[in-house]
């Protein structure tokens, strides 16, 4: 009762991806899969939802060959997979997202009605009780939208279920019932494949882990006999002591003060101060307005009242602020243009370009960031990796001289050694001098790589904590409302 | 990981479209010059270089529109509206102010597109539409019958030769070249492309995002209001019913040429390819005699064989 790859390879117009994996998932279990950007973790994704064929090597299920010709075909056999880009589409409820094609009907015409119950009933019955099924998919928050995503995997009960990067968006309550749904479906018989970059994750839910680094699986484990350094180092031989550098820093002058800053329906009366040479985590749930504040104080949307928000975009880049937004692909990059036009995007003025100097300085903000491949230039910036498509959104910015540097979930889908780099450089800016508010979902890095940490939670700041006093449980409590 | 890009894009440019374009047009002039006769006399060649200057001018106009992922069906109404304008103008007016006023009114009725697209968020389909009739009303109040400027120094302009060259081609090829430099030399240019693939991103980076796409339709306009001038100079007479459907040539060009019709990909050469390559079917059945119900159906069918083609 398993699924097994054998000597599986994949190369891409000559450039091998993958280089003979062996894997071996029993039904029941949970094996979670980890590796670092660029390591072959996506492309063994589509091989195994039937997205890519295999150059070479085989597949088998339950001792049978099998050889997949469609993500159809995969469906057919009962493989689903939920991945990291949401699928739904924008304008159909739930429901329809849902059902697609599946509707319950009454004389011939969909039956309304029913449809909306069993979608809540299936929502229901993982645990995501609180989408209401009428709502379109382009109303819910990204977290939402996730959770409708492994919804839509679980309206026939799957026998493999491959989720890749599932807990990325979520947080919270919404995490917690993500792993209970993922108990259950084990104590079920479904084989679930898990690909996550957050490792306590891994080792809390999985009951073995296969290391995968260049294309090849360098080892196979168990929670039991593995601890998250030694992931940490199999995977980007570092440490976990070494991963973010030590802070120590005496704040220079205010560069950006936010007072009684209100956003209807998204943040109340919220205030605080960036100076120079400081970095300021900001945690807060999914839904607690934290990137609102970002969009707003950058001038994206206007405030409804409060002082230290921009009026544009514009009027914020003259000022000096920059802001990498969450999401890369929607609101950070022009995914059909070079690298070297993205990175152009920030500096574009006067009547005519420099070409020479924009290649110099461009050529020199891409070798300073290490974006990989060497060369990167003219590719299309699709093609990166997601760790090098986050660098090119960096050094858009950097290439401007910021002196206020808002990051919107930065290392959100970065490998740890990509992530690494990004700590790194985020110091060194604030050792020059510019002032960094670092919004993130993930405990250990807002702690680890700030100052102080500000806690936000329906729509307000609710703690303000130093990070070298603080812990991961407490900055928890206060984003919950309930500190010690 | 690395997956090897499909498109050959090299210093922004699409080298596969440009590739395509240049080989078909290749082709269809060897096929022309080997099995016509008339084909490479020079009156038929004359006729060619001056034929291709209304579908240029507006294909250019057309290409900026599309980048944005906007797109522009007004522009055969404003040919007709232009040109009848500057003619009926020419009589009381000296001719070079008469032209320009035929080609400023272009650049108005693309700057309410513009507006109306940019900064009413309204769908560029349903503006332009509704624009192609308006404009095309407007043609008709203006004159109900065709323009004949009396004056033979409004033919000037579309008769004049540089050598073998027509000045409207002169003028067509500049059209070219300067849009060229346009969108790959000027911050405008570049950030035109870049609201194509993606608005939010360009806007986040602190571009007026608004304002440039009011200029592409302005460009457009301009571009269809030389077009008409020019047109209007060329046959001796302006006509209201003029330029029905060059709209469809011109994005016809575009699309040969590889622009993405949802904006952020196209170029100006392989659209100057799509151009020519239309221009020679034309060229090319009319020699050969075929009846012009026929010459419509051949053409958009060499339109989809040209389209798979460069799909690969």
């Amino acid at each position: 009762m398993s699924l097994v790859l054998r000597g599986v390879t994949k190369d891409y117009a000559g450039v091998g991806v993958l280089h003979g994996i062996d894997l071996e998932g029993r039904f029941g279990e949970v094996l979670a899969v980890v590796g670092a950007n660029g390591a072959g973790k996506s492309t063994l994704i589509k091989i195994l939802s039937g997205a890519e064929p295999m150059s070479v090597g085989e597949m088998w299920i339950d001792g049978g060959h099998v050889r997949l010709r469609s993500p159809h075909d995969a469906h057919e056999r009962g493989i689903r997979t939920v991945y990291q880009e949401l699928t739904l589409v924008p304008g159909l409820s739930v429901t329809e997202n849902l059902l697609m094609g599946d509707f319950p009907r009454r004389r011939g015409l969909i039956d309304w009605p029913a449809a909306h119950a069993r979608t809540a009933e299936l929502l229901e019955s993982i645990g995501f009780r609180t989408i209401d099924p009428r709502t379109p998919a382009k109303q819910l928050t990204i977290a939402r939208q996730q959770m409708v995503e492994i919804a839509k995997a679980l309206v026939k009960e799957p026998r493999v279920l491959i989720l890749d990067e599932p807990s990325a968006v979520l947080s919270g309550h919404d995490l917690d019932s993500l792993f209970a749904l993922i108990r259950r479906l084990r104590e079920r018989g479904v084989l679930v494949i898990y690909v996550s970059h957050r490792l306590t994750e891994v080792l809390d839910m999985a009951t073995s882990i296969v290391v995968i680094k260049d294309g090849r699986v360098i080892e196979t484990t168990e929670p039991a006999r593995t601890s998250e350094n030694d992931l940490i180092r199999l995977m980007a031989g570092r440490r976990l002591e070494q991963i973010y550098p030590g802070r120590r820093s005496e704040p220079g002058q205010t560069r950006l003060q936010v007072s009684g800053l209100t956003r209807t329906g998204e943040f109340q009366d919220v205030s605080f101060t960036l100076r120079a040479g400081e970095i300021v985590g900001m945690f807060g749930l999914v839904g607690s307005g934290r990137s609102e504040l970002a969009r707003c104080v950058f001038g994206v949307e206007p405030a409804t009242a409060g002082s230290g928000a921009y009026s544009s975009p514009a009027e914020a880049i003259a000022a000096g602020l920059a802001l990498v937004t969450e999401d890369r692909k929607r609101t950070g990059l022009v995914l059909g243009m070079s690298v070297r036009d993205n990175i152009a995007l920030t500096t574009l003025k006067g009547p005519f370009i420099d070409l020479a100097k924009q290649r110099d300085e461009i050529g020199g903000m891409i070798g300073r960031l290490g974006i990989q491949p060497v060369g990167c230039a003219p590719m299309v910036v699709e093609h990166l990796s997601g760790g090098n498509q986050q660098k090119a959104v960096l050094a858009k910015w950097l290439l401007k001289g910021p002196r206020v540097l808002l990051l919107d979930e930065p290392t959100r889908g970065v490998d740890m050694a990509t992530r690494v780099e990004i700590y790194r450089m985020i110091d060194a800016l604030a050792r020059e001098g510019v002032a960094v508010l670092l919004i993130s979902s993930d405990l250990t890095e807002v702690i680890g790589a700030s100052d102080r940490v500000l806690v936000m939670a329906h729509g307000r700041i609710v703690g303000e904590l130093r990070s070298d006093e603080t812990s991961e449980d407490e900055v928890l409590a206060y984003s919950m409302g309930t500190p010690t | 990981m690395t997956v090897a890009s499909p498109r050959l894009v090299l210093r922004g440019r699409d080298i596969t479209a440009e590739a395509i374009s240049a080989s078909v047009v290749v082709l269809l002039i060897v096929v022309a010059a080997t099995t016509s006769d008339t084909f490479l006399t020079p009156v038929n060649l004359t006729n060619l270089l001056k034929q291709m200057v209304t579908t240029g001018l507006l294909a250019f106009g057309m290409l900026v529109v599309i980048l944005t992922g906007g797109i522009d069906l007004s522009v055969g109404s404003v040919v007709a509206f232009s040109g009848i304008l500057a003619a009926g103008l020419a009589a009381g007016l000296p001719i070079p102010v008469a032209m320009a006023v035929g080609v400023t009114a272009g650049i108005a009725f693309g700057l309410i597109n513009g507006v109306l697209v940019a900064r009413f968020a309204l769908a560029p389909f349903v503006v332009t539409l509704a624009a192609l009739t308006t404009i095309r009303g407007l043609a008709f109040v203006y004159s109900e019958v065709p323009v004949t400027p009396e004056d033979p120094a409004f033919l000037a302009l579309g008769s004049t030769m540089l050598g073998p060259i027509p000045l409207i081609t002169l003028i067509m090829a500049i059209v070219f070249i300067a849009g060229g430099v346009f969108l790959t030399r000027t911050p405008a240019g570049r950030s035109i492309i870049a609201i194509g693939g993606n608005a939010e991103t360009v806007r986040l980076a602190g571009i007026n995002v608004r304002k440039h796409v009011v200029f592409a339709y302005a460009i457009s306009g301009a571009c269809a209001g030389l077009a008409g001038v020019v047109l209007a100079s060329r046959v001796g007479i302006a006509q209201p019913s003029v330029g029905v459907a060059f709209e469809l040539d011109a994005i016809a060009a575009c699309v040969i040429g590889g622009a993405s019709l949802s904006g952020g990909r196209g170029s100006v050469r392989a659209t100057f390819g799509g151009v020519l390559v239309l221009v020679l079917i034309n060229n090319l059945l009319n020699l050969y005699g075929v009846q012009s119900f026929w010459q419509q159906v051949l053409k958009g069918l060499i339109i989809i064989v040209v389209i798979l083609v460069r799909r690969k």
